[in-house]
């Protein structure tokens, strides 16, 4: 990307440079590239060949050709565009569409010639904020390159020496390794999956435990249900603090006693037995360590000849990664950043994963463990997708996009949800830099323009 | 014997057990009085000697209204305000015969006459020899008198009663009876030790009935009927299905979570207006109440005699208040109701195009996302919506201040693109002493009360809120006033509203609504709830004309409504569902709204809840750009599907179909000036326009626009064709998309691909249409037109073309508007002026004209009023008939005519 901005910025101040370019008399809306098939008082062929028409019915406000050629300045053709010098900034093609419509879509304005739009000439003004930034980028672009350098360089220096620590055989070992764990693969899925529900289970159940603690507690009479008598003498839970609690507020604690989902369901399908709340029934949870996933053990062979072969976990696992091509993004394993907006604190731990903790107190929220690098096909390292997340109700699991650009720092920029449960973060790493063009390439590049 | 108990016995009994003739109801003959405008008569039920007191009108314009209520009730009882558009006037009856037996009538012109007969109480509209409709002919009048409340025999008789009823009946989900006029679903637990006349029990909830029972009841027949339409709002079919042995379909506005399709059950809105068509007759039956009613229906169809259908409505509270509309034909019926409840609102030119929604545009950025991806994508749109997640904790009118913390900017980088926004605005407010809203409301006394007297509170969205009184002028005259540009911080020109939950909705309400004995003034919420909706549309639209000083047409949204509510804005079908079946139900549904006067409608377009494939979604958008109100809409948990997010080539396909709708907006636009001046449907039935085509009376999954346009939606998952049925014998249609030519009344199987839907234009209209489809509906607003005239098989076409603001309230203050007559015969196309008192100019001309059907002239010569002859150039595809005009040039606003020859 860089390049290509470099390169844009450059040829621009070239073509200032120069003073404003002399203003080549051609039909409205035409290309520079294409001023040649429109001459005047000759007949004109429609650019894709289907007809020829007389040269008056270029821009006549009719379409004649079915490629939309022949007018090129009007709004009649529906497949039509419109091409803006747009002179001090960048040249643009615009849909037809858009000629005369009130709106200003070309910087020099020459879109509206009709409409009575008043649209100012921003075109200058635009040229020189682009050059602007994009002088920034080619600045971060060479310095975050120079980093990426350092990076490769640590990496590789880190990676030799797990390589002497190894032995050498890695690879081999590796390749065991896998073999053996292949069949373990699948069995390792599973159980993530199982513990996941597991794990809903239990969050569940402590729900119901929390419940049936402050259903007791309300119980007065201990009939096995909870009376608007009984919830009315516990004051504490009256929420203006008017000294009594009214049936109205009597109720809205009765809602409170529901989890959340199931308040919504309630809200829906009135499932509340209104005041009268049936105790909930509590099976005493099975006791859990921490809710971590511990991977199934391998089986005893392969565990000797791994460990045998690693005698770090870490090594292990680094080398299981891809840190791209040349290793730049090793540096961010074990590594983790937060971004903090208004109600949470967002933490990206690259190649393991992201989480959201509110930060006014509550539980983290997995939004995704690391899946794989996500980039479109030219670009592999520029997306991390996190996926297999806590899960949300009625939807899917959590998910995390990672969008990497260019940076000197290492940092999370921004964070949104733009679909329920779907995560987009915005990264910036020196990783991503890209070698900024050279002067000879931009210099080549100048004859485009 | 206890005449009260006897009484119950008929009303619990009524269902199966009543049959003709046992009315106890006897006409008291000797009451009649007739003065000039209606006839007054009592009527004595023999069982208790309550009397009733009848009141018949003949009205201007074919129709006759019954109304029936107690002669010397306790208190007076609730008759429906607002709802007419003025007191309907009258023509003179003049009595033709009487005797013992009753009386006769004439009810003006066309032979028609209305019997009354004494004993039992019935009531005969006849035409010549035939009967039209008869009223209690079954004897199903019934009217449960106001009392003072006592524990008498009778009571204990009533309870005995129920409990057998009980028992009896749990095989439905509904009540029975006029005892039961509250919701009788599965869980129901009658409070059976309790008194039920003055108390009930739903679930937790106590229905304090300080009034007693006060229900209402009568039966309609209609001898040669077949086919009943209407009632809406129910998730069904067009034609109406009888309910013997089943649920009557109920009209009570609730807020109804995933409802389920090809069922009687209630949903948002209530129009209690009901057509009968037969290929002699279309009638109607306004049965105007605003309690929860209940409708049954049943038919002998199938058996040999004569076909019947037999109707009967229920309410639990009010009058007997019925408009009978004697047609005869459809178009008579629909300018009979609108001379009674008025016309669809006219809506702004760019509420007829794309809406793009979503719950929720999490931000500001997100709008500006979305608006940016519509011009990336060339795909048109006018509004964005905002859904309740835009406020400061779901007060409404205000904003989060830090997901919008500039409206205005953001408001204006929309109308830079000359587009606009959507905001929700709910009317249950949150209690909540910080918030200006809430604390004006209460100060003024403004909120619904509960039985006690206090503020009645209810959950929803913001937790603990109070629900305005709509229905009283003054409340909605402050709520109107909080529109204004000065009170609605950050509201700008460009930002109009919608009303969900309008039901209301109440959470922790009995089905999620509000109790029936919450008070609105002196009038409990059972008497009136179906108008809640209506009255917070009402207030809100008033608004929005208010902050624009008289000038601007209103757009506001509503999700309950009554009869009426045309008047105010659009509906929708609420919270559907991404499945093949609701996109096939958006189909009948508004079409049976269309029938009762709400022609702006709409569904959600890929469904409300789930997701819908991406199938799905391309065909939803293909039908929905042939829907009224066109919006797409998504629940919160859903992912994201702006029509980018499927590939390029459902980008492509949903690009064609939102352009395909922008291109025809003048007729939609047109039709609607026509929906607004006579209330005439936009969105039409077949039979509609062929009333003698049995074949027409039950179809539901094609439909017309206007008369001119012939739709058929593809609703089936991996659809490879339908078949069309192509109405009018000796008419031709024409498919807009090949311009091929097919003959009417046939069944026509049409081969389809993802690309498009089946569209034909009928052979004799003319359709403006605008071929420079724009990002906006505002920014193609003096643009060309073309026409595409359709010629029938007799060379001939007519058509229209109406052209004003497209927003102003001018069309109708100044009538400044265009309204032209296009007409094809003896090979010349002319526009002749239609409204000579009109006045507006336009800058837009005639593009191109587009002959279907024609043959290759040797020239065509354009005349203009100044007596300029102009000769067009034409193309002629002599494969398809079609002759193409080019470049006309004339102003569309002027007379004009260009000869064939």
């Amino acid at each position: 990307m860089s390049c290509a901005l470099l390169l844009l910025l450059t040829s621009l101040a070239l073509a200032m440079g120069t003073g404003a370019a002399v203003e080549i008399q051609r039909p409205r809306g035409v290309p520079q590239s294409k001023r040649q098939f429109y001459e005047e008082n000759k007949p004109f062929t429609c650019l894709d060949g289907s007809s020829t028409i007389p040269f008056d019915r270029v821009n006549d406000d009719y379409c004649d050709c079915r490629d939309g050629s022949d007018e090129p300045g009007t709004a009649a053709c529906p497949n039509g565009s419109f091409h803006c010098s747009n002179a001090g900034f960048r040249p643009a093609f615009i849909p037809s569409s858009r000629i005369n419509d009130g709106i200003c879509d070309c910087c020099d304005t020459t879109d509206e010639y009709n409409s009575g739009a008043t649209c100012q000439n921003t075109c200058r003004e635009m040229g020189r904020k682009e050059r602007e930034s994009l002088q920034i980028m080619a600045e971060i672009t060479k310095e975050g390159f120079l980093l990426k350098q350092q990076l490769i360089h640590e990496a590789k220096r880190g990676q030799e020496d797990k390589q002497v620590r190894s032995g050498g055989k890695v690879e081999a070992l590796r390749t065991v390794k896998e073999t053996a764990e292949d069949p373990e693969k699948g069995a390792k899925e599973r159980h993530l999956k199982s513990w996941e529900e597991q794990k809903e289970l239990i969050r569940m159940e402590k729900d119901k435990t929390r419940m049936a603690e402050a259903f007791l507690e309300l119980d007065d009479d201990s009939d096995g249900y909870v009376s608007v008598a009984e919830l009315q003498s516990h004051l504490e839970l009256d929420p203006d603090s008017d000294g009594s609690l009214t049936e109205t507020e009597t109720q809205v604690r009765c809602l409170l006693f529901l989890p959340l989902k199931s308040r919504e369901d309630f809200y829906h399908t009135s499932k509340l037995q209104g005041c009268k709340l049936v105790p909930p029934t509590v099976q005493t949870p099975e006791k859990r360590g921490d809710d971590e996933l511990s991977m199934p053990p391998y089986d005893t062979e392969t565990q000797s000849l791994i460990d045998g072969a690693y005698s770090h976990l870490n090594l292990e696992k680094e080398i299981g990664f891809d840190f791209g091509p040349s290793a730049e993004f090793a540096y961010l394993y074990s590594q983790c950043y937060e971004l903090s907006t208004s109600e949470y604190i967002y933490r990206l731990c690259p190649f393991n994963r992201v989480s959201q903790k509110p930060k006014f107190g509550g539980s983290e929220t997995n939004l995704g463990l690391w899946g794989q690098w996500a980039g479109p096909e030219d670009n592999l390292y520029s997306m991390m997708k996190y996926d297999h997340g806590q899960g949300c109700w009625q939807g899917p699991n959590r998910s995390t996009t990672v969008k990497l650009t260019c940076g000197k720092e290492t940092v999370v920029t921004s964070t949104s949800e733009p679909s329920r449960c779907e995560y987009l973060m915005e990264f910036t790493t020196p990783a991503v830099c890209q070698e900024p063009a050279s002067l000879d390439e931009v210099l080549h590049g100048h004859t485009e323009l | 014997y206890d005449p009260e108990c006897s009484q119950y016995v008929l009303l619990c009994a009524n269902r199966t057990s009543l049959k003709p003739g046992q009315s106890p109801y006897r006409a008291l003959l000797e009451t009649l009085e007739l003065t000039n405008t209606k006839l007054t008569l009592q009527l004595i039920n023999d069982n208790n000697k309550v009397r009733l007191l009848l009141e018949l009108y003949r009205l201007q314009g074919n129709m006759t209204r019954v109304k029936i209520n107690e002669l010397k009730p306790l208190k007076p009882r609730f008759e429906v305000p607002d709802v007419l558009i003025n007191d309907p006037p009258t023509e003179p009856l003049s009595l033709l015969s009487q005797d013992e037996n009753g009386v006769v009538l004439s009810l003006g012109a066309d032979s028609q006459w209305l019997i009354v007969s004494a004993k039992p109480f019935r009531l005969d509209i006849m035409e010549g020899r035939e009967v039209l409709l008869s009223l209690n002919s079954r004897g199903l009048l019934a009217f449960e008198h106001l009392r003072i409340r006592k524990d008498t025999d009778a009571v204990k008789c009533f309870v005995a009663l129920l409990t057998a009823l009980a028992n009896g009946l749990k095989r439905t989900s509904t009540p029975f009876s006029l005892l039961f006029p509250f919701s009788f679903s599965p869980a129901l637990s009658i409070g059976l030790h309790e008194d039920g006349m003055w108390e009930e029990t739903f679930k937790s909830h106590t229905d304090n009935k300080p009034n007693g029972p006060s229900s209402i009841s009568l039966d309609f027949s209609l001898p040669g009927v077949e086919h009943v339409y209407g009632i809406p709002e129910h998730a069904d079919s067009l034609k109406l299905k009888t309910t013997d042995g089943g649920d009557p379909y109920r009209l009570f506005n609730l807020d109804v979570f995933q409802y389920e399709l090809f069922n009687p059950m209630a949903l948002y809105g209530a129009i209690p207006v009901m057509l009968s068509h037969s290929a002699q007759r279309t009638m109607g039956i306004f049965w105007l109440n605003a309690a929860e009613t209940w409708v049954d229906i049943s038919s002998n169809t199938g058996s040999s005699e004569t076909p019947q259908t037999d109707v009967r409505w229920i309410s639990e509270s009010g009058i007997i208040d019925v408009f009978i509309m004697l047609g005869p034909t459809p178009t008579d019926v629909f300018s009979q109701y609108a001379s009674l409840t008025g016309t669809q609102a006219f809506p702004p030119l760019s509420a007829l195009a794309y809406h793009q929604c979503r719950w929720n545009y999490n931000d500001q950025e997100d709008v500006a996302a979305v608006d940016q991806g519509f011009d990336e994508h060339d795909i048109p749109y006018d509004f964005i919506w905002l859904d309740i997640e835009h406020t400061d904790g779901k007060r409404y009118f205000t904003w989060d201040p830090h997901k919008f913390p500039q409206p205005k900017d953001m408001l204006q980088g929309l109308m830079d693109k000359r587009r606009k926004m959507v905001t929700i605005v709910d009317p249950h407010i949150k209690v909540d002493s910080s918030y200006k809203i809430h604390n004006e409301i209460r100060s003024k006394g403004f909120y619904v009360k509960n039985k006690d007297g206090g503020d009645y509170e209810g959950w929803c969205w913001p937790g603990n809120s109070g629900y305005p009184d709509f229905t009283n002028p003054e409340m909605r005259a402050w709520w109107a006033s909080m529109f204004a540009y000065d009170q609605y911080a950050g509201s700008m020109e460009n930002m109009y509203t919608w009303n969900d939950m309008n039901e209301p909705s109440v959470f922790n309400g009995p089905e999620v609504t509000m109790h029936k004995d919450a008070l609105h003034g002196n009038w409990e919420n059972r008497d009136l709830h179906n108008l809640y909706g209506l009255y917070v549309q009402m207030a809100t639209a008033e608004g929005l004309i208010e902050r624009s000083g008289g000038v601007e047409r209103p757009f506001v949204l509503t999700r309950a409504f009554f009869a009426g509510s045309q008047r105010y804005g659009a509906v929708w079908t609420g919270d559907n569902t991404a499945e093949w079946e609701h996109l096939k139900i958006s189909i009948p549904m508004c079409l049976s709204l269309g029938l009762v006067g709400v022609s702006f409608c709409g569904a959600d377009v890929g469904g409300f809840f789930k997701s819908p494939s991406t199938e799905l979604l391309v065909r939803w958008y293909q039908t929905g750009a042939y829907q009224p109100f066109f919006r797409a809409h998504a629940h919160l948990d859903t992912p994201r599907r702006e029509p980018w997010l499927f590939g390029p080539e459902n980008t492509a396909l949903i690009r064609e179909a939102v352009r395909q709708r922008y291109a025809l907006l003048p007729y939609w636009y047109q039709l609607f000036y026509h929906a607004h001046h006579s209330g005439q449907p936009v969105m039409r039935p077949l039979w509609v326009e062929y009333p003698q085509d049995t074949a027409t009376f039950s179809m539901d999954d094609q439909f017309l626009l206007g008369r001119d346009l012939l739709v058929h939606p593809v609703t089936e998952e991996g659809g490879r064709g339908v078949t069309a049925y192509l109405p009018g014998k000796g008419e031709v249609w024409f498919d807009v998309h090949t311009f091929q030519k097919h003959n009417g009344a046939q069944n026509l199987y049409i081969p389809v691909t993802i690309s498009s839907i089946p569209v034909f234009q009928r052979g004799g209209s003319i359709i403006p249409r605008k071929a420079r489809v724009r990002r906006s509906s505002s920014c193609m607003e003096h643009d060309p037109y073309t026409l595409f005239v359709a010629l029938s098989p007799k060379r001939f076409a007519q058509g229209e073309l109406y052209i004003d603001d497209g927003h102003t309230f001018n069309f109708d203050k100044q009538k400044q508007f265009i309204h032209r007559r296009l007409s094809f015969a003896n090979k010349a196309l002319s526009s002749r002026n239609l409204a000579p008192g009109s006045q507006f100019i336009t800058p837009s001309w005639i593009e191109k004209i587009v002959i279907l059907g024609a043959s290759k002239p040797s020239k065509a010569t354009l005349k203009t009023p100044d007596g300029k002859e102009n000769l067009l150039e034409f193309e002629f595809d002599a494969s398809m008939s079609v002759l193409t005009l080019r470049k006309p040039g004339v102003n569309a606003g002027v007379d004009w005519t260009v000869v064939l020859q």
